[in-house]
């Protein structure tokens, strides 16, 4: 049997170090890693690069100061158009943005996996994505069309941070929601990689009630497995929770405000995770 | 601003409702293509084609699901056709089959859009949404825009950054820009507009109900092309009317995005 690599959020943060390529899977407001990402807030890591597409990962880690270079073809929390922290941290020249098109995100992950330097693609060109990113370089094709690409250079990554339903305690990971995004990607393209799920199962129990194409991780790919249950909170992680969007209107709000930040900081991101889940339950009990 | 045929037993016809007619018909004979409409009223009506002169479109969710059925906007799908996660849905993108309807922030009279930022790209005086697909999306399948509020803030001389691709810069680009570039229109609140010039620029091709020319023209920060004769959007038939009304719509969400 495979070794057993089930660790803590905060065994996964003391793997990584600052100024390393985190690779952040998810999309936008949905099965974002935020347990691992509020660990990473916890800790003294500074100066990452982050290649994601950007929901509240990049706005918490943005807020923190902890991105020295974002890699993205946009931030959203979905149900609210504009990530306002994002938002706050480029109006105030926070951070090195490379500004791709999501198409040449997913091609940079995939030359990174298949070990290329690059993969053509037909966009970017005319766009002002070439004028923001002077290094990106065309190619043109040695058949007869003659025709001249973008040459996406390959998004290969430090670490991989990834958030699935299901996973056994060797690194295979299940997705039981709509989409996979491309979270096998960024753990192929990363040099480690660490899944946070839901609920850790015998790995007898991963088909149970699901079908082998729900498999999206291989262990092969997979350094390090954390169960965090809501640990994609606030962000979906369905069928296991919807978004909160009660919650995310608070974030948002409390974004928006220096002194609401402050506040919002100090009663759900100053302890563990399990503060954060108990104030997180704390705040629904006031709502209601 | 209401229609002039409007049945009288009906309430008038909306502007928002005019405007769910002209972005249903930007789907007219697309054929078995999946409708990629961003925004409610472009949702309304790209729904209403399916339903009606354009039934082999593909839908989605809004997620990774295409729908095998047409439900009110907000509803999900009682059956469920297909499967399109991101990375189909982007690989999609590059075999052509579909025709996405835009936002844009700003908008150039060579259909340049912009929905990243706002000011200087290096420290923008209001960051937006980031560039998203545009740059994919309008170099391999139809790309149309909606603007809900036609203002000189929305359509300028000049786009701060270019997220999708405008016929000047396509041309200036060369054939791999140009061979599956086409922007087929944009719809606003107060008209329709294609590039149906020489100089392939934005044209103005109908108004709705109720908008004058000189309307268009103030609200437009360029100068705008304007045939000699405009014609008026068409008017929505009674079942257009009640399958907006009704089926796609009850709750009245497009009134939310296009005010009377």
């Amino acid at each position: 049997m495979s070794k057993d690599k089930t660790m803590t959020a905060e065994e996964v943060v003391g793997r990584l170090r600052s100024g390393m390529t985190l690779g952040i899977g998810g999309w936008g407001s949905r099965r974002k890693p935020m347990a691992l990402v509020r660990a990473l807030l916890r800790s003294d890591l500074t100066d990452l690069t982050v290649v994601s597409y950007g929901g509240p990962d990049v706005g918490l880690l943005a807020a923190a100061g902890k991105i020295r270079k974002l890699v993205t073809a946009f931030a959203t929390l979905d149900s609210v158009p504009l990530e306002p922290h994002f938002v706050a941290a480029r109006q105030r020249g926070a951070f090195e943005l490379v500004e791709l098109d999501e198409a040449m995100m997913m091609w940079g992950l995939t030359a990174a996996v298949h070990r290329l330097p690059f993969m053509p693609i037909r966009a970017g060109i005319a766009s002002d994505v070439m004028t923001v990113n002077p290094s990106l370089r065309t190619i043109t094709s040695p058949y007869a069309d003659r025709e001249e690409l973008v040459a996406v250079p390959a998004l290969r990554l430090d670490a991989a941070l990834v958030h699935l339903n299901r996973a056994d305690a060797h690194g295979n990971g299940q997705y039981l929601g709509p989409d996979p995004y491309f979270d096998d990607l960024f753990c192929e393209a990363a040099d480690t990689a660490y899944v946070s799920c839901e609920r850790i199962v015998e790995t007898s129990d991963l088909l149970k009630d699901a079908g082998p194409q729900t498999l999206l991780l291989k262990r092969a790919f997979v350094d390090g497995v954390v169960e965090t249950p809501n640990g994609a909170h606030f962000t979906s992680c369905a069928p296991d929770h919807d978004r909160d969007e009660a919650f995310q209107r608070h974030y948002v709000a409390a974004a928006r405000d220096p002194g609401a930040w402050r506040e919002f900081t100090a009663r759900f991101l100053s302890g563990d995770e399990d503060a954060y889940q108990a104030a997180v339950a704390a705040f629904h009990e006031e709502e209601a | 601003m209401s229609g002039t045929d409007t049945p009288t037993t009906a309430p008038a016809v909306t502007r928002a409702e005019y405007c769910v007619l002209a972005c249903a018909e930007a789907w007219r004979d697309a054929g078995e293509v999946l409708a990629s409409p961003m925004g409610t009223v472009p949702m309304i009506g790209a729904r209403l084609a399916r339903l009606t002169f354009a039934p082999d479109l593909l839908l989605t969710d809004g997620e990774a699901l295409l729908m095998g059925d047409v439900p009110a906007v907000g509803a999900p799908p009682g059956v469920v056709e297909g499967w399109l996660p991101y990375r189909q849905h982007l690989a999609l993108v590059a075999t052509g089959r579909r025709h996405v309807m835009m936002g844009a922030s700003q908008l150039d009279r060579h259909g340049n859009q912009n929905i990243s930022c706002i000011g200087d790209w290096r420290r923008p005086t209001r960051q937006l949404l980031g560039v998203r697909g545009a740059p994919v999306n309008t170099l391999n399948n139809p790309t149309s825009y909606w603007v809900p509020r036609h203002s000189p803030r929305v359509f300028v001389e000049r786009v701060d950054m270019v997220c999708g691709v405008g016929h000047d810069r396509a041309a200036a680009a060369g054939p791999s820009a140009t061979r599956y570039h086409r922007l087929p229109g944009v719809i606003t609140d107060l008209g329709v507009f294609d590039f149906e010039t020489p100089d392939r620029v934005m044209r103005l091709r109908s108004l709705h109900p109720g908008v004058t020319v000189e309307q268009v023209r103030e609200a437009t920060g360029f100068p705008l092309a304007v045939p000699e004769e405009v014609p008026y959007t068409r008017d929505p038939t009674a079942e257009e009317l009640r399958l907006i009304r009704e089926e796609i719509d009850p709750r009245g969400l497009r009134d939310r995005e296009v005010r009377a």
